[in-house]
C-alpha cells in the first residue's frame, strides 16, 4: 500500500509536518502522528459531508447546476455589487489568495481574512510595537520558560506543547518538560492549565492590568504594584517576574484570551513592551497561536502585495486600509456591503449575530469544500478541492515559516485558485465586456 | 432563578474536529452547551444535560447545562459556534474585533430545547 511520508497537516497554524498517509485506489487508507483536529480534517475528506456540485438558490432552495452556471451567477452577483465584502482565504493556498486578492481589486471590494475574529489586534499590536518573535524550533531547542497566556493549546493546537514547546526535546532542553518551567495565565482552569507548574487565574478582561504590573515589577517599580492586580496578588506577580528575569529563553505563546478581550490589540501592545523590558534581563519572544493553517499565509501575501496585511479596502482604487472601519465585521454590522463572497472559511458559525443577520440579508457566494452554517445562507454555492490533501500549495505556520503542502489523492473538484481565476475572467467580461479567457 | 454571568467563548478539541462536519450531530453535540461551575448550577436547579436560556443584550439562544469546576463561579463558556456567537457582542470598539469574550449574560433553566444547526441559522433568514 503506497504510504506517504512527512505530509503537512492543513488544520491548525500548528502546520505540522511529520503526518504519515496511507493511500489505496485513491482512497486515505490510514493517518499516522496526527492530532485529533488533524485526523478528521484528513479522513474527513472521505467521510464528512461534501458539497458535491455547485449550486444556485432558487425560490429559497438550493438547486443543483454546472459550474459554468455557478461562477456566471456569482459573477454578476460581483459585477452588479457596488460594495462587496470578500472574506476569509485562511483555509486555503497563499497561491488561492493571491488570486482572492486580485478579484477584490477588479470588484473594488473590501477583503480580509479570519484574523478579523482571531489575531487581527494581534497584526495591529505588533504595527504599534513590534513583533519579538521566533520560529518555532528556535522555542523547541531554546526555551525554559513558556507561558501560554488566554490560550488552551491542548485544545486548540494539540500537537504544539510536544512538537515545539512544554514537552518537546531541543537542543538546550534535552530532558525536555523536565528542563522547562510551564505557566498558564487564564480566566479558567483550561487542560492545559492542569499541566502548568505555575496557573495563575485573572479576572476575565484585565490582562492589560497584569502585564502593566508585571512591567512595573520587571523594571524594579515594585512600590507602584498594589495588593492585588487582575485578581492575582502581588506576591505572585513578583515570582512571576522573577521566574521570567532568571529564565534563559521566555516564550509568551498568547491567543483568544488575549485578543478578543477588552483592551483588544493594546494587549498585544503591552505585551510587546513586556518583551522589550524582559530584554534588558534575558532573552524573550511572544508569538500568537495561529488558529487557521493558513491565517499566517494571508497575511504574508496580502503585505506583500497590497501593504497591508487584511482588512483591505479597494473601493478607492488603491488598498487602504483602517481595521474598525474596514474589517469584515464592521462592514457587515454597519449594513454597508451589498453583497459578500467567501471562501475557505465559515462566518455563518463564526461572526456575531447582527453581522451574520446581514449576511443573511445580502447575495452571498460561498467556496468551500464543506457544507457549513454559512451554506444555509449563501445564494451560490461552488464546491471546491481540499488544499493539502487533494491539492498541493502553500501554506505558513504560526511562526511565518511557509512550508509546501502535498497532493495526497487526486479530485474532480475545481481548486480555489481555478474558480477564482474563473471569476476573474467572468468578472471582466462582465464589466468591461472583455473576452480575456486566457489574460490572467 | 437567574444568574448573572460573564460569558466567554473559545475552541474546544470536539468544536475542531467537527469544524469541517458542521451538518453533523456531533458538531451540535460539540458547540451547543453552556459550562459553567457546578455550584453555579446547583444555584440554577440544573443538572447536565438539561437546558440553560442564556440572555443578552444581544440576544438569547437554548443550549445544553454542563459542569466544569475549572470555570470560577460567574463565568460561562460556550465553544466557538453560531450558538454562541448569538449572544456575543457585535461591537468591534474601532479595531475590526468583535465582542466574543467577556460578554454578561443571564442564565436560567428552560423547556425549550437547543435548535440544531439549520435551524439556528433558518432563523436569521426569516429576519
Amino acid at each position: 500500500m503506497p504510504v506517504i511520508k512527512d505530509v503537512v497537516c492543513s488544520l491548525c497554524g500548528c502546520l505540522c509536518d511529520d503526518i504519515t498517509v496511507t493511500v489505496e485506489d485513491n482512497k486515505i487508507m490510514g493517518v499516522k502522528n496526527a492530532c485529533i483536529l488533524g485526523h478528521s480534517k484528513t479522513v474527513g475528506v472521505q467521510t464528512h459531508d461534501r458539497i458535491k456540485t455547485p449550486m444556485i438558490r432558487k425560490d429559497g432552495e438550493l438547486v443543483e447546476v454546472t459550474y459554468e452556471e455557478a461562477i456566471d451567477a456569482a459573477a454578476r452577483i460581483l459585477a452588479n455589487s457596488r460594495r462587496t465584502l470578500s472574506y476569509g482565504w485562511c483555509s486555503t493556498s497563499c497561491e488561492a489568495i493571491s488570486k482572492a486578492i486580485q478579484l477584490a481589486e477588479e470588484t473594488g471590494s473590501v477583503i480580509d481574512s479570519t484574523a478579523n475574529v482571531c489575531h487581527g489586534p494581534s497584526a495591529l499590536a505588533t504595527q504599534e510595537k513590534g513583533n519579538p518573535g521566533a520560529t518555532l524550533g528556535e522555542i523547541k531547542n531554546r526555551s525554559d520558560l513558556i507561558i501560554f497566556w488566554g490560550c488552551n493549546p491542548i485544545h486548540a493546537h494539540p500537537r504544539h506543547m510536544t512538537r515545539y514547546s512544554s514537552f518537546s526535546r531541543g537542543f538546550f532542553t534535552p530532558n525536555g518538560r523536565k528542563d522547562r518551567k510551564m505557566v498558564v495565565i487564564d480566566v479558567r482552569k483550561t487542560d492545559t492549565a492542569k499541566r502548568a507548574d505555575k496557573y495563575i487565574e485573572i479576572e476575565q478582561g484585565s490582562d492589560l492590568l497584569l502585564v502593566t504590573a508585571l512591567r512595573s515589577a520587571i523594571n524594579g517599580h515594585e512600590a507602584a504594584i498594589p495588593k492585588n492586580v487582575a485578581g492575582v496578588s502581588k506576591a505572585e506577580i513578583l515570582g512571576l517576574a522573577e521566574l521570567m528575569k532568571n529564565s534563559r529563553f521566555v516564550s509568551i505563546l498568547f491567543g483568544m484570551g488575549i485578543t478578543q478581550s477588552r483592551s483588544k490589540y493594546k494587549n498585544g501592545d503591552a505585551v510587546s513592551s513586556l518583551i522589550s523590558d524582559l530584554t534588558q534581563h534575558t532573552k524573550a519572544i511572544m508569538m500568537g497561536m495561529r488558529g487557521h493553517y493558513n491565517v499566517s499565509g494571508f497575511g504574508e501575501v496580502a503585505t506583500w502585495e497590497t501593504g497591508y496585511p487584511m482588512a483591505i479596502d479597494f473601493s478607492k482604487g488603491y488598498p487602504y486600509y483602517n481595521p474598525g472601519e474596514t474589517g469584515a465585521n464592521d462592514v457587515l454590522v454597519r449594513e454597508e456591503v451589498d453583497a459578500a463572497i467567501v471562501g475557505a472559511a465559515d462566518p455563518g458559525a463564526h461572526f456575531p449575530q447582527k453581522a451574520v443577520r446581514h449576511l443573511a440579508r445580502i447575495p452571498l457566494i460561498q467556496i468551500d469544500p464543506y457544507p457549513n452554517p454559512t451554506t444555509e445562507l449563501a445564494d451560490v454555492v461552488i464546491p471546491a478541492a481540499v488544499v493539502g490533501i487533494e491539492v498541493e500549495g502553500t501554506a505558513y505556520r504560526m511562526d511565518a515559516i511557509p512550508i509546501r503542502m502535498k497532493k495526497l489523492i487526486a479530485t474532480e473538484f475545481k481548486t480555489d485558485e481555478e474558480i477564482l481565476k474563473d471569476l476573474i475572467v467572468k468578472v471582466r467580461e462582465l464589466k468591461r465586456g472583455e473576452v480575456t479567457c486566457q489574460s490572467y | 432563578m437567574k444568574i448573572k454571568a460573564n460569558l466567554i467563548s473559545g475552541r474546544t478539541t470536539k468544536q475542531g474536529a467537527n469544524l469541517e462536519a458542521k451538518t453533523y450531530k456531533s458538531y451540535f453535540e460539540a458547540c451547543s452547551y453552556c459550562e459553567l461551575n457546578s455550584v453555579d448550577l446547583d444555584k440554577l436547579g440544573a443538572y447536565e444535560g438539561n437546558s440553560l436560556k442564556v440572555t443578552s443584550e444581544f440576544g438569547e439562544v437554548v443550549v445544553f447545562a454542563k459542569a466544569n469546576d475549572g470555570n470560577p463561579k460567574g463565568l460561562a463558556f460556550i465553544p466557538m459556534g453560531p450558538w454562541a456567537n448569538t449572544v456575543l457582542n457585535p461591537d468591534t470598539h474601532g479595531c475590526g474585533m468583535p465582542g466574543l469574550k467577556g460578554v454578561p449574560a443571564e442564565i436560567e433553566i428552560t423547556d425549550e430545547k437547543p435548535l440544531d444547526m439549520k435551524s439556528l441559522m433558518k432563523k436569521y433568514l426569516e429576519n
